[in-house]
């Protein structure tokens, strides 16, 4: 039944997305490290982990795709998932450091050290293994994912409410993980990491690895992803988020589907966020604010919703944008920011993805084009405009 | 680097990275390359962009002198948008890309901490202008801001002998730098004699706003019959509101004097002094400072900016520091390799601008005096109480597990964090070099 | 402050009315000892004030009110102390003795003579003491006051020789219940300190508490049990008002978030727009208020006190207009698309933090507080400050009008029809085009007004909207979409729970619980507070 699943997920466009993802695994590290310096096709190092990070935030913009796009839900709080992730690669970093902090203590970290902690805090334990901390990497996001959606979607939280109430969580985070009493680093965060499995973590070689471990991850996000739309439960999904009442009415348990959706979701963020820390060697309570998350719907929606390729278009390129317009125009960048997402909404209200179809409704017939493409938008622009029904 | 650039914009993912990349590259050999790393967007550009203006402002006036070497300055400007994992890409482009000799940089310390293992690998200089909270002493990184022996602990001591100050508050915002300043004014007061109910400490969320609730409490503290103060590590946005609301419910200094750590000019341009007047902070610097060299840069930044009410702070006299302490060690070092500069930077001294001599000392610390001033009507300080010159101490001795560390960049040492006591160095350095 | 205020118009007076009910020193003796105010520590020029007070000379008082406030100064050449005169790089002398002008220097040959708090409160008792026989009852009575206040055991004598020849009954009930304060500290006998103990325990409060707490050590052991039992009814009254003051800070707290949810109230709950750019709103309001203040500070400082009432039609007609270029320029073409006005506002926001940022700069800018807004009053046990009185009232008024602007204009009547249901408004003949900009407008005008008000107890920064963004959405949706009763209570019980939760969890841990119930509460009731019913409902 999985290899049927597997079969039916790798439609055309999705083995072109998983080849594409596969060659740049392995081309960009190879360029980096094979290539003479000064060699014309070499990848600079200061490079590899930066577009590594940017396949990170597609891959979270992948999983907010998977429960905005597909499903109808619209979480503002995303951020949260990807930061637990990431602070669960960053205990790991930290544990990893041993003895050689400032302190030399050989199981605190620094920043319980000067605080005067005496001994680790429980939920530090097993940290020091690496597949524990992969595990909880999955499983924490998972469980947050998993009771805030049972006691949303069992109360049929929709909407608005869904979206602030999921921005609350991230809010109630980000001042948790803020208090130095968490135990996480204070604002400060999680930070002067050594080494990752043995290998030092500033190494071009790692470095490289961690590229490829995240386009090969984001590879694998994009067949779970392309699995779970074209299997039947992500009909039931499409049926929930053009419809949620009408499917329930069908007999489906709207609330389980959602669940399932928000909770996979959620564990890609939560890789996603592992995969990131390493790559920018910090983690901190920043990555919990409700404007981080709210920036990765964008990505979402520049690059098309809906979609699996469109998130990734988008985070990659808005991220591209940013690095460049804060280096290039450091007292502007956010006017181009800011008119790039009212442009998008105003004349791609599908994305780039979107535009892309909407050249190719100039040349082919259009009923074919929405047939392959149905978007929340022409759902909710068929249906009868009410603009209280703020989903 | 063209061709590379080339093939990115092929694959359509890269092409604007790269077109920062390739247009400095061309003048290369005619500038030397100096780094700014301050916030212009988000939540700290409200305290950044003047650093960053600081920074274009000295390096304007050393081209004027002729530059360094023999060659002119240029700033290379990024903006990291108050984004701690954006610090860290930007110091990369900074160096990797730009290939910038020096970075000028940094405000909160999860800046500072994000930035840091980049300096390390890269091995570039760091010049972080803003006081924090001690314990650390990196080899790439110069820290021009005060320490906490060189700020919390002399107005401490001030209030007690001046204002016989018996009962503490010690509020601040939830975070590192009045964690760890608060831990250690705790164990000071302690040791001094202070009973543990005398002391109150209070923390707060990043830009709270409310401080009714907070502000009552201090004033029930402070009704117990003994002289209370309230040392206030309250970080930036925060202040505003609270003073308002000290002011409002007519808190006055004779009564409750509050030392701040982090309220200078700047924030004080924000509201009506008035009703603060008495009201404490401890810095190096005050605009207020009467020296002729304070005069002179005063009055050429003003210029500069063409403001004549443009106000100076103790971040930017520590940007002037750090930047003139760098081109001497550049001049000295005849090159700006950062081995070089880092061997020859210590021990070089520059004048402070509130008096006496910076000192680079082996700790990347700096001597500076302690100044502690009240709060003026009209939105100055007035200096009460001036120190000796104080070398900043990057470990402190007040917190048991820094008690034993020291720091020393020199020779036979050089390390950030030896052990006195085993005589070894304690951390990652030592490690690394068996 | 009052009490600096009144000082600072009487000393001319006192110079000239009461002179000869006091000792008259040597002109030479006494500049001698002025003098001496100018070198050395503080703690010299402590001890000189000291002297000076003991000549009990009245021209004493305007210097010592001199020297308090920061403005005199000092020759550097010859360390004579001065009062100047004028400003700027020249200033005129005059002898503080004398009062003879002594021509003129640059101010560059002047220095300061420097006082800090300490100083500051030995002068205020200084000049209580020196005052404290005055022929005018408001001295008197200030100086009565600060004797009271800083209850030194030296003013004893002064003490009992004034009251013996006050006149003013109130006045010499201040004068005897500092009396009682003084006696209290020292070791006078049991029958005066059981005398003087209900004395101390009327003053009330929170200082009568203080007071007695500082004596319970030093008091004979007969006299523990009376204290520890006034202590013990006036902890029992402080308990009860200090819940009081928690819901005076909560209904507080709440009218600053209900000021900035309102407006979201509108153009979120009302319309359904995902509004970021509504903090935004507010941010504009303030600097607005800021331009007109710094107009009216450049222009005609007189009308500083209206400089609110100026602002408000002025934040209200700016953020509309914005409003209604934002609705017409974006929203309009996102109407049934109601995520997608998230991503263009939040865009929107980004533009307009910015160009604020340009333009005025990132720092705070000065937004000052009319003296009706200053300052605080007590009632009963509760203390409560002018400005949050007025924020509290200002809120009410708001919420209050644009009730009556929906419930009882046509323009509001159009708008919850539009809203309703828009095609069917649309073919009842209502120009929806018209109402979408007229109600945008007016949710921007409104967070416009609630800038205004949070210019007077936060920051003015481009930051400021960016503080309250997160805080509205909340209130608007515990309080329920679309209902603006919901707005006010939700807004109201915020405030409040937060203020019950921040003396015992912390300010910060507060947060995060008014948070963690706010979501538990939407588990509760997934539509607010106040739910919508009827069909628009479940769309």
């Amino acid at each position: 039944m999985l290899t049927q699943a597997l079969f039916r997920a790798l439609d055309k466009k999705a083995i072109w997305l998983v080849a594409i993802l596969i060659a740049v695994a392995i081309l960009v590290p190879a360029s980096n490290l094979l290539l003479p310096n000064g060699h014309p096709l070499r990848l600079p190092n200061y490079a590899v982990p930066l577009f590594g990070k940017y396949l990170t935030f597609a891959m979270l913009a992948l999983a907010l795709d998977l429960v905005w796009g597909y499903c109808g839900i619209l979480s503002l709080g995303h951020g949260a998932f990807f930061a637990i992730g990431g602070y669960g690669m960053g205990m790991y970093l930290m544990r990893q450091i041993g003895d050689r902090g400032v302190y030399a203590n050989p199981v605190l970290p620094d920043f319980m050290v000067f605080l005067n902690w005496k001994e680790l805090p429980w939920y530090w334990h097993g940290f020091d293994n690496f597949w524990f901390a992969m595990l909880m990497v999955m499983l924490v996001p998972a469980l947050l994912a998993f009771v805030f959606g049972f006691l949303a979607f069992r109360s049929r939280v929709t909407g608005v409410y869904l979206s602030i109430i999921t921005q609350a969580m991230t809010y109630a985070l980000l001042l948790a993980f803020f208090r130095n009493d968490m135990g996480f680093g204070g604002n400060n965060g999680l930070t002067d990491f050594k080494e990752i499995l043995g290998a030092p973590i500033s190494a071009d070689t790692t470095r490289a690895a961690l590229f490829a471990a995240s386009a090969i991850a984001l590879a694998l996000a994009v067949l779970v992803c392309s699995m779970v739309v074209n299997s039947k439960l992500g009909k039931v999904m499409v049926a929930v988020r053009d419809a949620e009442s009408r499917a329930r009415f069908l007999g489906y348990r709207v609330e389980y589907v959602k669940l399932f959706a928000f909770v996979v979701s959620a564990i890609i963020a939560g890789i996603a966020g592992a995969l990131y820390v390493p790559q920018v060697g910090i983690i901190n309570p920043g990555e919990f604010e409700p404007a981080n998350s709210i920036e990765v719907v964008i990505w979402t929606a520049v690059g098309g919703r809906g979609t699996i390729i469109g998130p990734i278009i988008g985070a990659i390129m808005v991220n591209v944008g940013k690095s460049y317009f804060t280096g290039a125009f450091p007292e502007f960048w956010l006017f181009a920011l800011g008119a790039l997402f009212v442009i998008t909404t105003l004349f791609l209200p599908k994305g780039i993805v979107g535009l892309i179809g909407q050249y190719r409704t100039l040349t082919t017939k259009r009923e074919q084009h929405d047939r392959s493409a149905p978007s929340p938008a022409d759902v909710e622009a068929g249906a009868d405009p009410q603009p209280k029904a703020a989903e | 680097m063209r061709s590379v650039n080339r093939m990115i914009a092929g694959l359509g993912i890269g092409a604007m990275t790269m077109g920062a990349v390739t247009v400095p590259a061309l003048a290369q050999d005619e500038t030397i390359k100096i780094g700014v790393l301050h916030s212009l967007s988000g939540t700290m550009a409200i305290s950044e962009t003047t650093l960053k203006d600081t920074m274009l402002f000295l390096i304007d006036e050393q081209n004027k002198k002729g530059g360094v070497l023999g060659k002119q300055l240029e700033a290379v400007v990024v903006d990291p948008a108050s984004d701690w994992p954006l610090f860290a890409e930007k110091a990369r482009e900074l160096i990797a890309v730009n290939d910038v000799v020096a970075v000028f940089g940094g405000w909160t310390s999860s800046s500072r901490k994000a930035v840091l293992p980049v300096f390390e690998e890269l091995n570039s200089i760091l010049f972080y202008p803003v006081q924090y909270e001690g314990e650390e002493s990196q080899r790439n990184v110069f820290y021009t801001g005060a320490a906490p022996n060189q700020q919390a602990i002399p107005a401490v001591d001030y209030l007690m002998e001046n204002e016989g100050v018996e009962r503490w508050v010690l509020a601040g915002t939830d975070y590192v730098y009045p964690q760890t300043t608060n831990k250690i004014l705790d164990q000071y007061l302690k040791d001094k004699g202070v009973a543990a109910e005398d002391i109150m400490i209070n923390y707060t969320p990043f830009g709270h706003s409310d401080w009714q609730t907070i502000v009552t409490d201090i004033r029930n503290f402070g009704s117990a019959g003994k002289k209370t103060a309230v040392v206030s590590t309250i970080n930036g946005d925060a202040n505003v509101p609270f003073y308002k609301e000290l002011a409002n419910q007519g808190i006055k200094a004779e009564d409750i004097p509050v030392v701040a750590f982090s309220v200078g000019e700047e924030e004080l341009a924000g509201f009506d002094t008035t009703p603060l007047v008495g009201h404490l902070a401890a810095w190096n610097y005050f605009q207020s400072v009467d020296t002729p060299e304070n005069a002179a840069f005063i009055e050429a930044w003003q210029t500069f900016m063409g403001n004549p009410d443009k106000v100076t702070n103790d971040p930017m006299e520590a940007h002037v520091i750090g930047f003139n302490l760098w081109v001497q060690a550049v001049e000295k070092a005849g090159s700006t390799d950062t081995d070089a500069v880092l061997d020859a930077i210590i021990g070089l001294e520059t004048p402070n601008l509130s008096g006496g001599v910076a000192t680079m000392l082996p700790n990347h610390h700096i001597t500076k005096p302690v100044l502690i001033g009240e709060i003026q009507a009209d939105g100055q300080f007035e200096v009460v109480s001036e120190s000796d010159l104080v070398p900043g101490d990057a470990w402190s001795d007040f917190l048991p597990e820094s008690k034993l560390i020291e720091a020393d960049w020199t020779a036979p040492i050089s390390c950030g964090n030896y052990n006195t006591e085993t005589k070894s160095c304690g951390g990652s350095i030592a490690v690394a070099a068996q | 402050m009052t009490f600096s205020r009144l000082l600072a118009t009487l000393t001319v007076l006192l110079g000239t009315l009461l002179a000869p009910a006091y000792a008259q020193t040597a002109d030479a003796e006494l500049t001698q000892l002025v003098d001496a105010l100018a070198p050395g520590s503080f703690k010299d020029r402590e001890a000189a004030i000291a002297a000076l007070v003991a000549t009990g000379d009245t021209r004493v008082v305007p210097l010592l009110q001199t020297l308090a406030e920061g403005d005199l100064y000092a020759s550097e050449a010859d360390g004579k102390v001065v009062f100047i005169t004028g400003s700027g790089a020249t200033l005129g002398l005059v002898d503080p003795v004398t009062l003879a002008e002594l021509g003129e220097a640059p101010k560059a040959d002047l220095e300061k003579v420097k006082v800090n708090n300490s100083l500051r409160r030995v002068i205020r008792t200084a000049i209580g003491q020196l005052t404290l026989l005055s022929d005018d009852p408001r001295i008197r009575r200030s100086a009565a006051q600060s004797i009271l206040h800083d209850a030194d055991p030296a003013n004893l004598e002064l003490l009992e020789g004034s009251i013996a020849a006050e006149t003013d009954p109130q006045i010499r009930q201040i004068m005897e219940t500092a009396r009682a304060v003084i006696i209290l500290q020292t070791d006078a006998t049991l029958e005066d300190k059981q005398a003087a103990l209900p004395l101390v325990a009327a003053i009330g409060g929170r200082d009568a508490l203080t007071l007695l707490t500082g004596a319970l050590t030093n008091s004979p052991d007969e006299l523990k049990p009376s204290i520890q039992a006034s202590i013990d009814g006036l902890a029992r009254d402080r308990a009860v008002w200090d819940a009081a003051q928690n819901v005076w800070y909560g209904i507080s707290l709440g009218s600053v978030l209900l000021l900035a949810a309102i407006g979201l109230a509108i153009t979120f709950g009302v319309m359904g727009v995902i509004n970021m750019a509504h903090g935004e709103m507010v941010m504009l309001g303030a600097y607005t208020t800021y331009m007109v203040q710094e107009t009216i500070r450049q222009s005609a400082p007189q009308l500083f006190d209206y400089s609110l009432a100026i602002a408000l039609p002025l934040a209200f007609l700016v953020t509309a207009l914005i409003g209604i270029a934002i609705e017409r320029g974006v929203i309009r073409w996102l109407y049934g698309r109601a995520l997608e006005t998230l991503l263009a506002t939040w865009g929107i926001s980004l533009i307009l933090q910015q160009s604020v940022r340009s333009i005025f700069g990132p720092t705070n800018r000065q937004v000052g507080n009319p003296s009706w807004m200053t300052g605080s009053f007590e009632l009963g046990g509760l203390s409560i400050t002018w400005s949050r009185l007025w924020i509290v009232v200002f809120a009410m008024v708001v919420f209050i009008a644009l009730l009556l602007v929906l419930k009882r204009t046509a323009l509001g009547l159009q708008m919850r029809a539009v809203t309703q249901n828009r095609r069917m408004a649309s073919a009842m003949g209502i120009r929806t085009p018209f109402v979408d900009a007229m109600t945008f407008g007016l949710g921007s005008g409104v967070a416009g007004l609630a800038g205004v008000a949070l210019s007077q107890i936060d920051n003015v920064s481009p930051n400021l909207g960016q503080g309250y963004i997160i805080d509205s959405f909340m209130v608007v949706v515990f309080g329920g979409v679309g209902n603006l009763w919901g707005t006010l209570v939700g807004a109201l019980t915020l405030g409040i729970a937060n203020k019950f939760l921040e003396p015992y969890a912390g300010a910060v841990l507060g947060k995060i619980l008014i948070l963690v119930l706010i979501i538990l509460f939407i588990q509760r009731r997934p539509r607010g507070l106040f739910a919508l019913k009827g069909r628009s409902v479940e769309a």
